[in-house]
């Protein structure tokens, strides 16, 4: 352990997604395991990417780099898995508490095991709570979101889909 | 069942050449909304070509990594099929390759989600969640063009009977590939079929069979789209931001 910073686990759960940033890497499931090397020190962050294209996962893996050197760890490798396959169901409470609270509607369940795409019918307006609301778009300004307006309150928001 | 180099530059291949197609659409969709997903589809395309392309590499053993494939090969040693490379034509004929794109790697990446190469398998897996909704994405299109006005209707037929002929080429039989597609035409057929027929479109009859993408042979097209595509790596070799 490290005279400057916490342990290795704590410094990179609380590391900030760069495209999601009211939601940690942690919170948003991404971030599947942390192991210091007693013996040398060496730790090693096993990460799995939300979508197979993510542009953030470089950042991601800087951030993190930087995080635990920041903290006194300069010796770190980034892992990252592809199995298993990132879901949105892995985001926590926490999470889709933060995501609605920044305006973005969280996923609802996902599909298993290749079955179709279960129909949304109804995403909570994350600016008023109404339920009367429409998909504009089922692709949003990132790979995870869908652009969604509301019939309320007239505010358009994003809604992280459900994978 | 081996994984060759081959069988994942095929693979990858498809997905490289499919992404950087759809990436032609980009301030140039219909509308706004359209453009983002056709960017978010290419991007899925891209984001599983980059797997594919950097196991081929190791497998391979010859110290070419993603980058080198995809920018450094010439037309010859593309393994992708046809269809991906043919151009987007109008909206309908995109749409079309799409549709059938997705309704060859849906039931391919789920058959390969359970195969015996781990690292392959995990890619697959990853990869077939999001081909789910490239295929509703296209289907949804197919539906509202061919059950349109006259015109899209129109539209719609011609593009469908236009990339028909190409689809074979996705179910040639490769006994020594990880997943025989030819395995597949059943699955793809039972998805296209409902969809072609509740937009009020013919299913074309099987006939012409245009293929040799797998070996290497391929339309003009892809030469442009390599050009392209390859100009700015091979103008500056090892530049990097």
């Amino acid at each position: 352990m490290s005279a400057r910073g916490g342990r290795p686990r704590d410094v990179v759960a609380a590391v900030v997604d760069p495209e999601l940033r009211v939601v940690t890497i942690d919170e948003l499931g991404i971030l599947r395991d942390v192991v210091e090397d007693p013996a040398t020190g060496r730790v090693t962050v096993t990460i799995t990417p939300t979508y197979t294209g993510c542009p953030a996962m470089d950042v991601i893996r800087a951030d993190i780099r930087d995080a635990l050197a920041a903290a006194g760890h300069p010796d770190a490798e980034v892992v990252t898995v592809y199995a298993p396959a990132w879901s949105t169901d892995w985001i926590s409470e926490s999470g889709r508490a933060k995501l609605a609270a920044a305006g973005i509607a969280p996923p609802g369940p996902a599909a298993r095991d290749g079955r179709p795409v279960p129909l949304t019918l109804t995403v909570r307006c994350p600016h008023c709570g109404a339920t009367d609301t429409e998909q504009v778009s089922r692709f949003g300004s990132t790979a995870c979101k869908a652009l969604w307006r509301c019939r309320a309150c007239r505010e358009p928001f994003d809604h992280l889909r459900a994978l | 069942m081996r994984t060759t180099v081959d069988h994942l530059l095929a693979l990858g291949d498809d997905a490289l050449v499919a992404a950087q197609r759809l990436g032609e659409w980009v301030a140039a969709a219909p509308e706004l909304e359209e453009d983002i997903a056709l960017a978010n589809i290419a991007l899925d395309q891209l984001g599983a070509a980059r797997m594919l392309l950097t196991y081929a590499g190791e497998l391979e053993g010859a110290g070419r990594d993603e980058d080198a494939l995809a920018y450094l090969r010439d037309d010859r040693e593309f393994r992708n099929c046809l269809l991906v490379e043919l151009p987007n034509g109008d909206f309908a004929v995109t749409m079309a390759k799409l549709l059938f794109l997705a309704a060859y790697q849906l039931p391919l990446y789920t058959a390969l989600s359970g195969c015996a190469d781990e690292r392959l398998a995990a890619i697959a897996g990853k990869a077939r969640k999001e081909v789910a909704y490239h295929l509703d994405h296209a289907r949804l299109w197919t539906l509202r063009l061919g059950d349109g006005t006259a015109e899209s209707h129109r539209r719609m037929q011609s593009a469908v009977d236009e990339i028909w002929p190409y689809t074979h080429e996705l179910f040639q039989p490769d006994p020594t590939a990880p997943v025989d597609p030819a395995g597949l035409r059943a699955e793809f057929l039972a998805i296209v079929e409902p969809v072609l027929a509740e937009a009020t479109l013919t299913r074309p009859a099987d006939g012409w069979a245009p293929e040799g993408g797998r070996r290497g042979l391929h339309t003009e097209h892809l030469s442009y789209l390599l050009a392209e595509m390859q100009v700015l790596h091979r103008a500056h070799p090892g530049a990097r931001w």
